[in-house]
């Protein structure tokens, strides 16, 4: 990732100068965060004058200026992290193990270390600037009982502090990746960058305060349990002596210091509050809308038109900035509509068109794809088929583009054998419930793209098996994809039908003895180290998360539904030429078919049909709720078209199948 | 101006309007005589009486349930959780007397609440309506005539096909539709005080309900015949201290739910699917009554409890201020293409139209750019001669609504109450938006004897004009068409706005001319 797509031109030119001026943001509201936690610091009610004029005197002194200094290093560092880390698809662990991995994953500990040290200087500033008793490391002693009488003893208010800065940068950094805050959610309605800030601000400081709360409470536990490693050792590192005539603050006398709570709570709100705010201004400036030309009249920035930025892969940020302003300018700009509805001027081919429907048709097909593959793999319980099914079922339906229709079924609901209760066999397989349950089988998919699916997802193919990561999924279906994706622009409409199934390479695999010994193998083994419940409780498959994982990128599918609907329903009365006409019969089988696939998805035993109730923090959960956004938007694409298009969608070619489905939208009963 | 004089004037006591043909409003003396159409939505008479409100006062239960046994924390954390702070320190205030808190508790306790009460009283005293409890709040700014005393609170009609859900005196929700006979009944544990009904657009089944303490909506599948749905069809969407809901309005694209409370400065932007929501927080008003969605999606309405109201533009959420001199802004409507919009103030008895430019929203727009409102039409009492006697009629608005062609508009207007002739009475008149927009009267809507108008609502597509849906204070859901033929406006379709002529500044000067040669 630190080396990802740094010398793309969107990169260097946009998400740079956006991560750069919100960190500049944040390093400028550092003085007034300063301030006011110097006020706060050092409140006292019954003398207001001389409280505030002592706080202005602080705050003109070189400590104060000295710790703005070191927090704005402290700030840049952040930022820096924020800027590497930062995601638009939200990583999903979809099991224990996968979330402990992500825990400890090399580049997570960075991140924690050099985030608990970050909290340490913090704190630091923070101790010097309260000042009094938490100022500095060492303090003369007091105690006149030993014999060297001007030696120095630990000033254990000050390694509190600095302890508790590292213990709240950590968990800080630990709830980032918990909580996927590394993962940049696009707002659903568009507001100035200031209104926002505005609007968000009292949220951070509210969740600011409770999470140091949290911390603090959990800080001074670990503190009167373990506080006194660390005091030894600095103790003896630094040649300093204990203070007898202090309680040393990992007893219960010493914790219960109302002012030392106080003043470790106001710092790890001010941590946490400049921090969140950076991260916050990142968020806003990275997710702003960014407006992509449509078309450039000169051929070098061609590259950077909306077209040609919506098929590129990589960087995912730049797609999605692409397809927001997809969404954006199909629903309020009828000036770059008509752009996209505009020929091209030598040939009067419709490229703009083609190139934008061909991309989200593609990415739209790309979901459908991945739920049936998820649909199949559950319904068959994760239990591997039989070879001699699957690769006798390859030549007939890749051959075949129309016939395979009706064998289709038999091929993947076969191999189902009535589970007992003791499946845990299957649990380090792909996508597998937790709980047996009896697939439905009422009507078969009739789409084309189950049938290319029977075809491409062989077992012996090399994501099939113990895969765990979501990430390995979703990079399957594009393999086929691909061939699909890059012929569309030229052709002017991607093709309906199925497209060419690379089976000579996937008949070649013929099982071997030794492979299927192997095979037997990994199946005992997996069965006894099932039975072990630890085990089982680490690799069981979240079913939620799963399904989470399944729809992570969905806000792109959402953008794209919204974006082609919208230009759809607009050309009922902009489109001078007719180039949506031509493509219509694919968005439309394509919605449809994807729409199917939905409703299979949420019918399936373990898909909650409604989002589970959430409380409004800071902390981003939009992601866990993808699905049901990606339903509710499909539906209202499908009825934007045909609300706008009425009884004409009689005369477009679909199959009888959509044909049925259609007529239900046009009556309003879906 | 067009002004109450102009109209014809009411029918005489005992007729009742049953449709307009030809130009002409026909009546009779009976619902009966109504010649029926090749089709007919349903017309309904819910009375009163067979219906059963809740008697739920809102602390009324407490005590006759929980036996005072608990633990002194236990009922302490109760408060907490029940009432906040400040029953909290109610019940601390309370319960000292029995020695069990020591005394300097019950004094600090005592201190906090008289401060509490002090502030609260003093922002009352700035926002007068905060003093209201949240059912009166409701029964305050509800666009029905009389709230809390009818037995239909809140009607809606489904934009795309022929069915309406009317919210009852009981807390129930149903859905009538034109084409079945079964019509669900909606009930919810959270269900309380519906004020407002909206159907999601570009949707089958969502329906949106205000009640007091959130935000439901239910999921009624069209094609069940379940006639009670489970309320496990029904999403929660609450938000801390935004109760009670009084307004709400669906994007015309269906993608995003506003709710307003007169108690919260911020309206919701809720995505309801995801059950989010964003704060549109601005400060001054003290609250947000009621909501409108332009029908071409680029602004919205959005009126506070002061004499304060702001209009809303959708691409970039940023918003105008309109300042009114009396009152608070009752009620508004938009012209079908979202480049008009009338309202009334309450505590006068016209109409002001606002005119904006029509640019659908480029990125970064605004909300638009006229300068001040123009009065269109003047309700004041009138004294009309009928064979019966002089009966007046005209007075304060309580509720606009336009036709979705821009035809016919509809008034509702409430009597003088201290005077015994005045009674409220709905008032149509024929509109026109282009090339200018114009305003011309169209005749008196009565129903029977003794009933008041409440509520209306015109349907969302009737193909042959307009059709009113009125409910009358009796419990009677009447519907009654205008036949005419439409100038042939093309009718914006949900979700884009068909391209209009840029009205020019220039017609603003003819507009005014017209309405004071109609006035004359």
């Amino acid at each position: 990732m630190l080396s990802l797509g740094h010398d793309h031109w969107f990169i260097r030119k946009v998400v740079f100068w956006r991560a750069a001026a919100s960190i500049a943001w944040s390093v400028l509201l550092l003085p007034a965060s300063t301030a006011i936690f110097v006020l706060l610091s050092r409140i006292s009610v019954l003398h207001p004058i001389e409280w505030i004029t002592g706080s202005l005197n602080i705050l003109c002194g070189s400590y104060v200026i000295f710790s703005i200094v070191l927090q704005c290093l402290v700030v840049l560092i952040i930022g820096f992290f924020i800027l590497e880390f930062y995601t638009a698809v939200p990583s999903i662990p979809c099991t224990r193990i996968a979330l402990i991995g992500k825990v400890l994953h090399p580049q997570q500990f960075i991140h924690s270390l050099v985030h608990a040290v970050m909290g340490m200087l913090v704190s630091w500033c923070a101790a010097v600037m309260i000042g009094g008793r938490f100022q500095f490391l060492t303090t003369p002693c007091i105690a006149e009982e030993s014999a060297v009488a001007s030696s120095m003893c630990l000033n254990e208010y000050h390694l509190f502090f600095l302890l508790a800065g590292a213990f709240m940068g950590y968990s800080y950094s630990l709830l980032y990746v918990v909580g996927n805050m590394n993962y940049v959610s696009f707002p659903s309605i568009q507001q100035y960058k200031y209104l926002r800030f505005k609007g968000t601000l009292p949220l951070v400081i509210k969740h600011s305060a409770v999470q140091a709360l949290y911390s603090v409470r959990n800080y001074c536990i670990t503190y009167f349990f373990l506080g006194y490693i660390p005091r030894a050792w600095i103790c003896t590192t630094m040649n300093l002596q204990k203070d007898r005539a202090l309680h040393s603050l990992d007893t219960l006398t010493g914790l219960l210091d109302f002012s030392l709570l106080y003043h470790l709570w106001i710092s790890g709100t001010f941590l946490l509050v400049t921090w969140y705010m950076t991260w916050l201004l990142f968020r806003i400036y990275t997710s702003e809308v960014y407006c992509f030309p449509v078309q450039s009249s000169f051929s070098e920035d061609a590259h950077q038109c909306l077209p040609k930025v919506l098929s590129s892969k990589q960087p995912l940020i730049l797609k999605y900035l692409a397809l927001q302003d997809f969404a954006l300018l199909s629903q309020n700009s009828p000036s770059r509509r008509q752009e996209v509805f505009s020929l091209s001027q030598p040939g009067g081919h419709p490229h703009n068109w083609s190139a934008l429907s061909g991309e989200c048709l593609t990415i739209l097909n790309d979901l459908t794809q991945k739920l049936i593959a998820y649909q199949e793999a559950v319904s068959s319980n994760g239990r591997i088929k039989p070879q001699s099914l699957g690769s006798d079922k390859r030549p007939s339906s890749s051959g075949s583009s129309a016939t395979s229709l009706i064998e289709e079924p038999m091929s993947w609901q076969t191999p189902r054998v009535s589970m007992g209760p003791k499946t845990p066999g299957s649990v380090f397989l792909r996508s597998s419930v937790a709980s047996p349950f009896t697939p439905d089988l009422g009507s078969p998919f009739g789409s084309p793209a189950m049938k290319r699916l029977t075809g491409t997802l062989d077992p012996s193919s090399p994501w099939h098996g113990s895969v765990q990561s979501p990430h390995v999924m979703r990079r399957g279906p594009k393999l086929w994809t691909s061939s699909l994706g890059a012929e569309t622009p030229l052709n002017g409409s991607p093709q309906s039908g199925p497209a060419p199934v690379p089976s000579p390479v996937a008949g070649a695999q013929k099982p071997s003895l030794v492979s299927l010994w192997i095979q037997n193998r990994q199946e005992q083994v997996k069965n006894v180290l099932a039975k072990r419940v630890l085990i089982m409780y680490l690799f069981n498959k979240l079913p939620e998360a799963s399904s989470q994982a399944l729809f992570a990128e969905s806000q792109a599918h959402i953008w794209a539904l919204e974006g082609l609907s919208h230009l759809v329903a607009a050309s009922y009365t902009e489109d001078r030429f007719g180039v949506v006409q031509t493509t219509l019969p694919d968005i439309l089988g394509t919605m449809l078919t994807l729409q199917e696939a939905v409703d299979k998805h949420f019918k399936l035993p373990h898909a909650s049909s409604k989002p589970a109730r959430t409380l409004s923090s800071l902390v981003d959960t939009s992601y866990k709720t993808l699905r049901f956004a990606l339903r509710a938007s499909l539906k209202t694409a499908i009825y934007r078209i045909t609300t706008t298009f009425g009884e004409h969608l009689n005369a477009v070619q679909v199959s009888v199948e959509h044909r049925k489905r259609l007529q239900q939208f046009l009556e309003y009963k879906e | 101006m067009c002004s109450l004089s102009l109209f014809p004037p009411p029918l005489p006591a005992g007729h009742v309007t049953l449709y307009e043909s030809n130009n002409e409003l026909v009546s009779a003396t009976s619902l009966d005589n109504y010649q029926r159409q090749d089709w007919d939505p349903p017309s309904l008479l819910i009375l009163k009486e067979t219906l059963k409100p809740h008697n739920r006062l809102e602390n009324s239960s407490k005590a006759a349930f929980i036996h005072h046994q608990e633990t002194l924390w236990m009922r302490s954390a109760n408060a907490w959780h029940d009432a906040g702070l400040s029953g909290l320190l109610d019940e601390i205030a309370n319960s000292a007397d029995e020695g069990k808190f020591p005394r300097c508790m019950k004094v600090g306790a005592c201190c906090s609440l008289a401060i509490l009460r002090w502030v609260s009283s003093f922002h009352g005293s700035l926002f007068p309506h905060l003093t209201l409890s949240s059912e009166d709040m409701v029964a305050e700014f509800s666009q029905a005539a009389d709230w809390a005393g009818c037995s239909v609170r809140a009607l809606a009609w489904h934009p795309h096909t022929d069915k309406f859900a009317v919210a009852l005196l009981d807390d129930s929700v149903r859905v009538h539709n034109a084409k079945s006979s079964t019509a669900p009944t909606l009930k919810h544990r959270l269900q309380r005080n519906v004020s407002a009904l909206a159907w999601k657009p570009l949707c089958a089944s969502a329906l949106a309900l205000a009640c007091q303490n959130c935000v439901l909506v239910w999921h009624v599948d069209p094609s069940s015949l379940s006639t009670r749905p489970s309320s496990g069809c029904a999403q929660v969407l609450s938000q801390p201290g935004h109760s009670p809901v009084t307004s709400l309005a669906w994007s015309p694209s269906g993608a995003i739910l506003l709710s307003a409370s007169p108690v919260d400065t911020a309206m919701m932007v809720w995505d309801v699917a995801g059950e989010s929501c964003v704060p549109l927080q601005r400060v001054g008003g003290g609250g947000v009554t009621f909501l409108s969605w332009a029908p071409d999606g680029s602004r919205v309405l959005a009126a506070t409890p002061s004499a304060l109201f702001r209009v809303w533009e959708t691409s970039m959420w940023t918003c105008e201020r309109w300042p009114t001199l009396t009152g608070r802004c009752q009620t508004g409507c938009w012209s079908p293409d979202g480049s008009r919009l009338l309202f009334s103030v309450q505590g006068e008895s016209v109409i002001y139209a606002l005119s904006f430019a029509n640019t659908p929203g480029e990125l970064l727009g605004q909300a638009g750019d006229s300068k001040s409102s123009v009065i269109v039409a003047d309700l004041s009492e009138t004294t009309f001669e009928t064979s019966s006697g002089e009966t007046s009629v005209g007075g304060e608005i309580q509720t606009l609504v336009w036709d979705p062609r821009g035809e016919r508009l509809a008034v509702l207007l409430k009597g003088n109450p201290e005077k015994s002739d005045s009674r409220s009475i709905i008032a149509v008149f024929k509109t026109r938006t282009s090339p200018i927009f114009e305003l011309l009267p169209c005749g008196f809507v009565q129903g029977e004897e003794g009933a008041d108008p409440h509520l209306i609502h015109f349907h969302p597509h009737f193909e042959k004009g307009a059709l009113l849906t009125v409910c009358w204070c009796n419990g009677r859901i009447s519907h009654i068409p205008f036949y005419f033929v439409s100038a042939g406006v093309p009718r914006p379709s949900l979700g884009y706005s068909p391209p209009v002529p840029y009205p020019s500044r220039g017609s603003e000067v003819s507009e005014r001319l017209l309405y004071s040669e109609l006035g004359s």
